[in-house]
């Protein structure tokens, strides 16, 4: 559990990851995501309750829970005034390696990330996503097993955001284990093979990305009535086409549905038959809103003010 | 995508010094890094002595009476030592800047989340700023130069001078590292940094002789650390001291420094450390 000042940022998480797997953390801002990685990575201590990062405390052996772990946070955590180069050789120094195996590694991890052309250039002059490279590769310096990703991709363009994901699934192919915090159900479902979703520094559903998926139905219905008075009629009508318990949010109707696009024309003809005017009506996918909406019954982005201190990088805490 | 080295790397063996020493080099010498990839900080770190130095030798020299010395450029040679005192003093809003800027970068995360030894960001901030002030100096002592100021007592002494003046600059990062600890962003780092120095250098000999001042003050003055070291120094250099009132520290001005700066140290370090170890483990 973790408190700042009267806020509950974490309430009980109980989480096991297993060697040489991935585990996504997913949940909107404020669910408590950041906390959980600042505590396992050292940066924050528990108001209570214990945690071991590759078999040590995180309290009592932080040195060595420091020296097994890589850290990648949602902010690119490197000297902007230093190149490339200067940077990977900085922090080989502080994890205390031999020069020359620094020297070696750098070299193999610039060339890795594809930054050697890059790398005598201040990393100020980087782009956002040689930056992350570059962080993630200041993360691998001293061959950690664990790594911890806190919302890798947040910020990055597309083409960056594959790129990066092609990284990570390598790294674990290769038997690293992750930890990876994300606010993007995709991000979870290419990356992690076990998908924790919090919300109010809870555990709220805990499965494979299947398994979430059957969770909260497959494919979704959406409407917009044009007279919202007429929403009772309109969740009536979605009903009959459903699979589940229609939500609705202002003029919004969803709910969840199987049997793809002949949805789409039953429902249709239900609307029309009781003469509802709709301003629109698709068929998708289920997104992250769709798992918030039917785990907790609110939209992922109301809580952004309630939790606000355990984004805040310097959240001012007390234990 | 080739596949990447696993497994387990190779360990450097714990130096003689001890991690901290080496993880404050390591630090020191990216923050000599920026030094000189932000020229322009450099640069104007140096105009604003020199600017000093003209001023008081051309504007206020004429009206400052040196007693006991009454040559026409025995302002000049009692000012220098006392533009150095000031220039070095003013290193410590370096460090409060500079490590209030790194308080609130993602970078300190990372530092943090490294096995290294913690104080070494400090280590290695006040370093880097005490070893910039061999720069500044050199500059400055160029410029004294011009203007007629006078090394007049032998090299080895002058050495010494040179030497207490960068311990007071060591020290002094210090005091200025503790006060960035505690500042809530850079932009205040910026104020604060700079409000306690003026009147810690002004109140001292560094411009005017003590025995100038009303009594009350020359009190303060003889115990600030700043008149001791320019004091010393003028004393190391061979210029003008002016005549100094009845306060131990002006009668043993080396001496009185070497232990103010020990214990300036010892107490700022402690504190700083301390506050940094307590918002690491917030």
């Amino acid at each position: 559990m973790r408190t700042f000042g009267d806020v509950r940022a974490l309430d009980g998480i109980d989480l096991t990851v297993e060697r040489g797997q991935v585990v996504g953390l997913l949940g909107p801002n404020g669910a408590g995501k950041t906390t959980t990685v600042r505590i396992l990575s050292t940066l924050l201590a528990p108001t209570s309750g214990r945690a071991t990062v590759a078999g040590f405390d995180v309290v009592k052996q932080a040195d060595e829970v420091r020296r097994s772990i890589g850290l990648t946070g949602q902010y690119a955590a490197i000297d902007e005034y230093l190149t490339g180069r200067e940077n990977l050789r900085m922090f080989g120094g502080l994890y205390h390696l031999s020069p020359k195996y620094v020297k070696e590694r750098s070299e193999e991890l610039l060339d890795w990330f594809d930054l050697s052309d890059a790398a005598d250039r201040p990393a100020k002059t980087y782009s956002g996503g040689m930056r992350r490279r570059l962080d993630l590769a200041a993360s691998l310096v001293a061959q950690p097993s664990i790594l911890f990703l806190d919302e890798p991709t947040t910020g990055l363009d597309p083409r960056s955001r594959l790129g990066l994901w092609d990284v990570i699934n390598n790294l674990v192919a290769q038997g690293t284990t992750v930890l990876l915090t994300t606010q993007y159900l995709e991000e979870a479902d290419q990356l992690a093979q076990d998908i924790v979703v919090i919300d109010h520094g809870r555990v709220i559903a805990h499965g494979t990305s299947e398994q979430l998926k059957d969770q909260i139905g497959g494919d979704r219905i959406e409407i917009h009535v044009t007279d919202s008075s007429r929403i009772d009629d309109a969740v009536r009508a979605v009903r009959s086409v459903s699979t589940g318990e229609p939500l609705v949010e202002d003029s919004r109707v969803s709910a969840p549905v199987t049997g793809g696009s002949t949805v789409l024309v039953n429902a249709i003809r239900a609307l029309d038959a009781d003469g509802i005017e709709v301003s629109d009506l698709v068929l998708r996918r289920p997104t992250l809103d769709d798992v918030f909406m039917s785990l907790t019954g609110h939209a992922a982005e109301d809580e952004t003010t309630a939790a606000k201190p355990t984004k805040g990088r310097r959240g001012r805490g007390s234990k | 995508m080739a596949t990447l080295t696993m497994g387990t790397p190779q360990m450097m063996r714990r130096p003689l010094l001890g991690w901290t020493i080496h993880d404050g080099l390591v630090v020191a010498r990216r923050n000599l890094i920026q030094t000189v990839r932000i020229p322009e900080m450099l640069f104007f770190s140096l105009v604003q002595p020199v600017i000093f130095v003209l001023l008081f030798a051309y504007v206020f020299g004429g009206a400052i009476p040196i007693p006991g010395d009454a040559g026409a450029d025995a302002y000049r040679n009692y000012l220098m030592p006392g533009i150095f005192g000031q220039t070095v003093a003013f290193a410590a809003a370096a460090s409060t800047v500079g490590l209030a800027e790194d308080m609130h970068k993602g970078i300190i995360d990372r530092f943090r989340a490294l096995p290294m030894s913690p104080p070494a960001v400090l280590v290695g901030r006040t370093l880097a700023d005490a070893v910039r002030q061999i720069l500044v100096l050199f500059v400055l002592s160029i410029t004294g130069f011009i203007v007629g100021w006078r090394i007049s007592n032998g090299l080895l002494p002058a050495i010494g001078a040179y030497a207490l003046l960068l311990l007071f600059a060591y020290t002094v990062a210090w005091i200025g590292s503790w006060v960035g600890l505690h500042m809530p962003n850079p932009e205040t780092a910026n104020t604060a940094g700079l409000a306690w120095l003026f009147p810690l250098t002004f109140l001292s000999n560094a411009f005017v002789p003590i025995s100038s001042m009303p009594t009350w003050l020359q009190a303060f003055a003889a115990y600030n650390p700043v008149s001791t070291v320019v004091l010393a120094s003028r004393e190391l250099f061979g210029n003008p001291t002016g005549i100094q009132p009845d306060y131990w520290p002006l009668q043993h001005a080396s001496l009185y420094t070497l232990i103010s700066c020990a214990v300036l140290i010892a107490i700022f370090a402690t504190l700083a450390v301390r506050k940094y170890t307590r918002t690491t483990s917030r």
